[in-house]
């Protein structure tokens, strides 16, 4: 045997020690559920009477979202109220929420932490379960739509079950339009049936302005905003909700929707929307509206403080309108979910923050104000004044529409895990591309659902 | 397979040849004990970056194909899949899809950078002398000073519909091809690929010129006294010349277009309907967003066996015998 032969020979060896060891010392085990639990609650801690932040020093530990700068208000607005209480806020973009939720939670546990889609988080016992507080505080004598879609079962269903987290607020969708523009055509109060509104859109379109932008580009299924609240027009919530709660048997390929997902295309083909809806993103979508280049926009009240402040007096806001005047309508309507982790080192002081927010006058004005939104709570409580004209005003109003016409749903994109991703936001770009048609696109998704649920 | 006098060969091409004749020099009396010697000190002096090598690049690796046998969400315990996420990743048609896009962006991140690159070296070449080729050098290496994502960033402007490239085209009458390039199904990935070519081009460049200056202009002269035209010298001197770096060029490009990920990420994050959709990409999904663990290691460990599939025998074929 040569040396370089014997050489190679050694490598060889070498590499398959190394290769098997390597192979012994990972393979034992199988990954995860190893890490022991860190130190802390492991729920409520509260021994008779309601949970409070008490007189020591307490320090609250808040994981929040960058670009909203509701919940750092809210939080200065209590340390102002209850001194020995101070926030330590560490803030992230939605999407590395989303990546890091499980690892924060577990590893270093906020007592406060804005949560991406929840019930896998609820499922996996990284979330406090906040009934007892819910009882205690009274939250189950408000609206249960409000705490519906917050309610994960054993099975990591939604709906049902145990609450896993609060709202610092509920938002709504429908659409926003400009109102110098709206003049131009002819629009000077909201449409009142959709057909009204095709008038308008044509009426844009003939003007040589763009309709609609709309996001819809990279990641984002931003159609599925107008699909939503036309599927509401067309037919029941309740179906639609049923089908993000996977409720058994539960489809949303469902004649009523396939006409709505018809009327959206019908607004494709004609060109209603900007021709380049398949690169924009949610940022370029908000630029372009209030720098006056669309008409409309399908967006949320969570806009309506920015709107009143970067184009004060001219946005308006109304709902996806119904099929006759006065006939069922709904939008998308989700809490700003709050959660405590389970393993969190003052869930009682967490509660007590986030029942303050929905009940002190304080609060909900700053809700209203700077969140724009709703704030949660009880039918009857105190709702701020809010200028008149404004857009805040418009979408508080439409609030009242749905909670009269019992139209809110959860986000159709909610579904499951993946479903947004996989399966709705390639299907309206193809539906743009004119490489999917609307009974496709909601059979495509189906199809989809059906395997993920399964899984 | 090389045989043993190549393979020497080959050894004091890389400069093994000082310390070969420095333990010839010293071996006679007591050969055997100062060859140990000699070996443990060897062994002591690798180990460091050795542990390191396995901290950090043995080890994810081993515990990605680890990862890859199972169902697992990122926290909760794992469940024994045994070869079910492979069969996933050739059965689920997006995931296919997506390693067929990055075989196509092999097009514009490897091929077009390098013919590009070859061309424009051979015509900096030729006018060395002039200050005319330090400012085409300089320009045409600046992408890769750039990062990534400020080019990623740059030519989503660009190739928006109202940017530049949409107003040079209507500038020169072509207004009716004019499109949101990274937004249509059709053009999003050449146009991403456009983006790799661009940035790529600049690291082929200077490879290839920094091996074109190696040349003996000899070389040229006595082909030029033979009657050789510039394409002659270009095929008979140049390329054969530049074969080391080409292979090079080529090897990283390729991992580069098959192992995409931040341009894409910045430009299209995978759209519209998938079509920019890139094993990198996917792993990120289906890791940290479907939590689904397992899957994306699975993929993971396809890809890096795609890039070696891919790029071995190519090392082979540009290195010729040398490999």
């Amino acid at each position: 045997m040569s040396q370089s032969q014997r050489s190679q020979s050694r490598n060889l060896l070498a590499t398959g020690i190394f290769l098997v060891t390597a192979f012994a010392v990972t393979a034992c085990a199988p990954p995860g559920g190893d890490a022991p639990a860190p130190e802390g609650s492991s729920g409520p801690v509260f021994g008779g009477g309601e949970p409070t932040c008490g007189e020591e020093d307490v320090v609250l530990n808040m994981y929040a979202e960058t670009g909203f700068p509701l919940p750092i208000e809210l939080a200065d607005e209590f340390t102002r109220q209850y001194p020995n209480v101070t926030f330590e806020t560490r803030e992230d973009q939605f999407a590395v929420l989303t990546q890091n939720a499980p690892r924060v939670l577990r590893d270093s546990p906020p007592d406060l932490m804005r949560l991406p889609q929840m019930s896998e988080l609820a499922e996996g016992g990284l979330l406090l379960d906040l009934d007892p507080y819910a009882e205690v505080f009274g939250w189950t004598q408000w609206p249960e739509s409000q705490l519906e879609q917050l309610r994960v079962d054993e099975d990591g269903r939604r709906g049902d079950g145990p609450l896993y987290a609060m709202g610092l607020n509920f938002s709504m969708t429908g659409v926003f339009y400009n109102k110098e523009l709206a003049a131009q055509i002819g629009m000077s109060e909201a449409p009142a049936t959709l057909e009204e509104f095709d008038g308008y859109l044509k009426a844009a379109k003939d003007a040589g302005l763009t309709p609609m932008a709309q996001f819809n580009g990279g990641a984002t299924g931003g159609l599925l905003f107008p699909l939503q609240g036309l599927m509401a027009s067309y037919g029941e919530t309740a179906p639609i909700n049923d089908w993000i709660y996977q409720k058994p048997d539960a489809t949303i390929d469902t004649p009523d929707n396939l006409a709505a997902a018809e009327h959206l295309q019908r607004w494709v083909d004609a060109g209603y929307f900007a021709p380049d809806i398949n690169s924009m993103d949610y940022s370029q979508m908000m630029s372009r509206f209030i720098g006056g280049e669309s008409v409309f926009i399908f967006s949320g009240d969570w806009e309506s403080g920015n709107l009143d402040t970067q184009m004060p007096d001219n946005a308006g806001f109304f709902l996806v309108p119904p099929l006759e005047a006065d006939g069922p309508q709904g939008a998308m309507s989700a809490p700003l979910t709050y959660g405590i982790s389970a393993f969190a080192e003052n869930p009682d002081c967490a509660a007590f923050f986030l029942d303050w927010v929905a009940t002190n006058e304080e609060a909900r004005t700053i809700t209203v104000e700077v969140g724009g939104s709703h704030p949660m709570g009880p039918a009857d409580a105190f709702m701020p004044e809010v200028a008149a004209g404004s857009v805040t005003e418009a979408t508080l109003a439409a609030g009242d529409v749905i909670n009269e016409k019992d139209g809110a749903m959860d986000f159709i994109a909610n579904a499951t895990g993946a479903i947004y991703a996989q399966s709705w936001t390639p299907n309206v770009q193809r539906l743009v591309a004119g490489e999917q048609d609307s009974a496709g696109l909601l059979s495509a998704v189906q199809s989809d659902y059906e395997t993920e649920v399964a899984d | 397979m090389a045989s043993p006098s190549q393979a020497a060969a080959s050894a004091r091409d890389v400069g093994a040849a000082a310390p070969t004749s420095r333990r010839r020099a010293a071996a006679p009396p007591t050969r055997g004990k100062r060859r140990l010697t000699a070996t443990v000190a060897a062994y002591v002096l690798v180990l460091p970056a050795a542990l390191f090598y396995i901290a950090f690049v043995i080890s994810p690796i081993v515990r990605t194909a680890q990862y890859s046998l199972y169902e697992w969400d990122g926290i909760s315990p794992a469940t024994w899949a045994g070869l079910a996420n492979y069969v996933q990743v050739f059965a689920n048609p997006t995931l296919v899809g997506s390693i067929l896009n990055s075989f196509e962006l092999i097009l514009y991140f490897s091929v077009v950078p390098v013919i590009l690159g070859l061309f424009a070296a051979n015509v900096i070449r030729g006018i060395a002398t002039s200050r005319l080729a330090t400012v085409a050098r300089t320009v045409l290496f600046l992408p890769q000073v750039i990062p990534l994502v400020a080019a990623g960033i740059m030519w989503t402007w660009q190739l928006s519909t109202k940017g530049v490239v949409n107003q040079f085209l209507e500038l020169v009458g072509l207004g009716a091809v004019a499109r949101a390039w990274l937004g249509d199904t059709q053009t999003a990935l050449p146009a991403v690929g456009v983006i790799g070519a661009w940035v790529q081009l600049g690291l082929c460049l200077l490879l290839l010129l920094a091996g074109m200056t190696k040349i003996d202009p000899a070389l040229y002269e006595a082909a030029r006294i033979d009657g050789a035209g510039p394409v002659r010298e270009f095929f008979s001197i140049t390329l054969p010349s530049v074969r080391q770096e080409l292979a090079v060029c080529v090897t990283i490009t390729v991992i580069s277009a098959l192992a995409s990920f931040d341009i894409i990420y910045i430009s299209t994050q995978g759209g519209p309907a998938n079509s920019t959709l890139v094993p990198g990409l996917q792993i990120y999904y289906l890791a940290f967003f479907q939590r689904d663990i397992g899957t994306a290691s699975a993929l993971a460990m396809v890809l890096m066996v795609l890039v070696l599939l891919v790029v071995i025998p190519l090392q082979r074929v540009l290195r010729g015998r040398d490999a």
